[in-house]
């Protein structure tokens, strides 16, 4: 057991040290898998941002209710009362019909319009906020709420919701085939880095058989060597996307002041910084795998 | 120790460099392998280290047929072995200390006690001033040194020597043979390819002398 880690250790150093040796070509390494990376990650930092900036206005949709003319006030009072108890619902409010025709009136050019009108044509309504719910959830209590008495017509304006999350969810796939065909290219170019170690390492690889070195002893420092390239990228591509938050953060706060919105961009979370780190360390050590399989057989 | 039972080994192309070969060698012997060129020396030191397998016979090397070893095998083999290649087969790009701590690496001694064992090793040897030399800036002879330093640093039963004293002056030459013998009176069984027999000659307990592909009567 002790043997098996001072192996692995040595392996570690042995990998760091070649690593060192050739600085300028650790360097370049590691800014393409790093830039390769930063892509998907960055993708991945403004999804997770644009789902903030989603869930919180989808937070507030407001439902429109509709009474019938000829409902009366206790039936609206009725109504009234049940939207108040039900637990999905957080807000009502009631608009009278007279109020609504108010309202219409004191619009210049309708005005007239609604003068010459014999009766008023607008029914009791409610405008209802819902609790933060899921659009499916919104569209059961519509279908829950247009079967109450005397209720003509529900309207959710959740259509732009629906739209926003399609939106997103096409981005989602975007990024997820950018991050497998990127993960595909630093597999490929550790591929290729293992493959040029090897080559140089050809007569220490033939010495080190003739010694009985196991092709344990032989391929352990470079899976190491893939693995810490990789982790190398994944730190770079981090780099890259928390400096680009930074950078985005003061013009973003000035266009979101505008609007008179809180809205701030947020870096990376720290578990998807580790789900990029440990990918980058997963992809990197299986290049180094193919890459052994392929040129490696004695 | 080492037995050698009916074994051919014939190369591709059809030429045989063995042909049936029987002998045995006893632990502690001091074997001289003669021979002229092409005799088959260097194929017959390959058998012994897996290097090469036999296409009929066995090679018994401490009760292990080594042309039935499987791949995964062939490295403990050699561990046990010290082998000293006709051409050196040192690494270039490291220093002498670390061409010497190869085989203790590669068999997972902890890194303190494979330094004590190289120095050791390489006191023998007489480079113990020179470990972070470069083999490069090594002359002829203690590049051979240096090779046999790495054979022995691992305590081997068995030391196979492909022409050691090859290119080497004849002081040179002598200092080898010199340590060839402290290695046999230390009870390490030795097998030495080599044209310079007159070297060996006092202290060998036995010549095998092969003759295109055949043990000499």
């Amino acid at each position: 057991m002790k043997a098996w880690l001072i192996q692995h250790r040595e392996a570690a150093l042995d990998a760091l040290r070649r690593l060192a040796v050739t600085p300028l070509n650790t360097l370049l390494g590691s800014l393409v898998l790093g830039i390769a990376l930063a892509l998907p990650a960055g993708g991945q930092m403004l999804l997770t941002n644009f789902q903030h900036l989603a869930n919180n206005a989808a937070a507030t949709p407001e439902v429109s209710l509709f009474m019938t003319l000829d409902a009366g006030k206790e039936e609206v009072a009725e109504i009234e009362g049940q939207l108040r108890k039900h637990p999905q619902i957080q807000s009502v409010s009631f608009v009278q019909r007279e109020t609504a025709l108010q309202r219409l009136k004191a619009n210049q050019g309708l005005s007239e319009v609604i003068e010459s009108l014999q009766r008023n044509p607008f029914p009791d309504a409610f405008v209802v906020v819902p609790r933060p719910i899921s659009p499916q959830e919104l569209e059961q209590l519509r279908t829950v709420l247009a079967k109450l008495p005397k209720v003509e017509h529900v309207q959710l304006d959740s259509a732009w919701v629906k739209k926003l999350d399609a939106l997103l969810r096409l981005s989602r796939l975007a990024v997820t085939l950018l991050a497998a065909l990127l993960g595909i290219a630093l597999v490929a170019v550790t591929f290729n880095t293992i493959r040029l170690q090897i080559l140089t390492r050809s007569a220490e690889v033939e010495v080190s058989r003739l010694l009985g070195a196991t092709d344990s002893y032989i391929r352990r420092p470079l899976y190491y060597f893939g693995a810490i390239q990789g982790l190398a990228g994944g730190l770079v591509a981090w780099i890259i996307v928390v400096s680009a938050t930074h950078l985005l953060q003061a013009p973003i706060r000035e266009l979101t002041d505008l609007y008179g919105s809180n809205f701030s961009l947020h870096s990376l979370p720290l578990i998807d910084a580790l789900v990029l780190l440990s990918a980058a360390v997963i992809l990197g050590w299986l290049g180094a795998w193919l890459s052994l399989r392929r040129h490696l057989r004695s | 120790m080492i037995k050698f039972d009916q074994v051919s080994k014939r190369f591709p192309g059809g030429i045989e460099a063995l042909s049936e070969i029987s002998f045995a060698i006893e632990a502690g012997e001091m074997i001289v392998l003669s021979g002229h060129s092409g005799a088959g020396k260097t194929t017959l030191l390959k058998l012994i280290a897996a290097i090469e397998r036999p296409t009929r016979g066995a090679v018994i090397v401490s009760g292990q047929n080594v042309a039935e070893l499987k791949r995964v095998g062939v490295p403990y083999l050699r561990r046990k072995l010290g082998l000293i290649f006709q051409d050196q087969k040192l690494l270039f790009d490291r220093n002498v200390f670390e061409n010497v701590v190869l085989p203790l690496s590669i068999a997972g001694v902890p890194p303190r006690d494979a330094a004590r064992r190289v120095r050791a090793a390489l006191d023998k040897v007489g480079l113990l001033e020179r470990e972070k030399t470069m083999p490069v800036a090594l002359s002829g002879g203690e590049q051979q040194r240096l090779a046999i330093a790495r054979a022995v640093v691992n305590r081997p039963a068995i030391l196979i020597a492909d022409e050691p004293t090859a290119h080497l002056d004849d002081d040179c030459a002598h200092d080898i043979a010199e340590m060839f013998r402290s290695f046999h009176q230390v009870g390490v069984t030795l097998i030495i390819a080599t044209h310079h027999d007159a070297l060996f000659t006092p202290f060998m307990t036995r010549r095998l002398t092969l003759n295109h592909g055949r043990v000499a009567a």
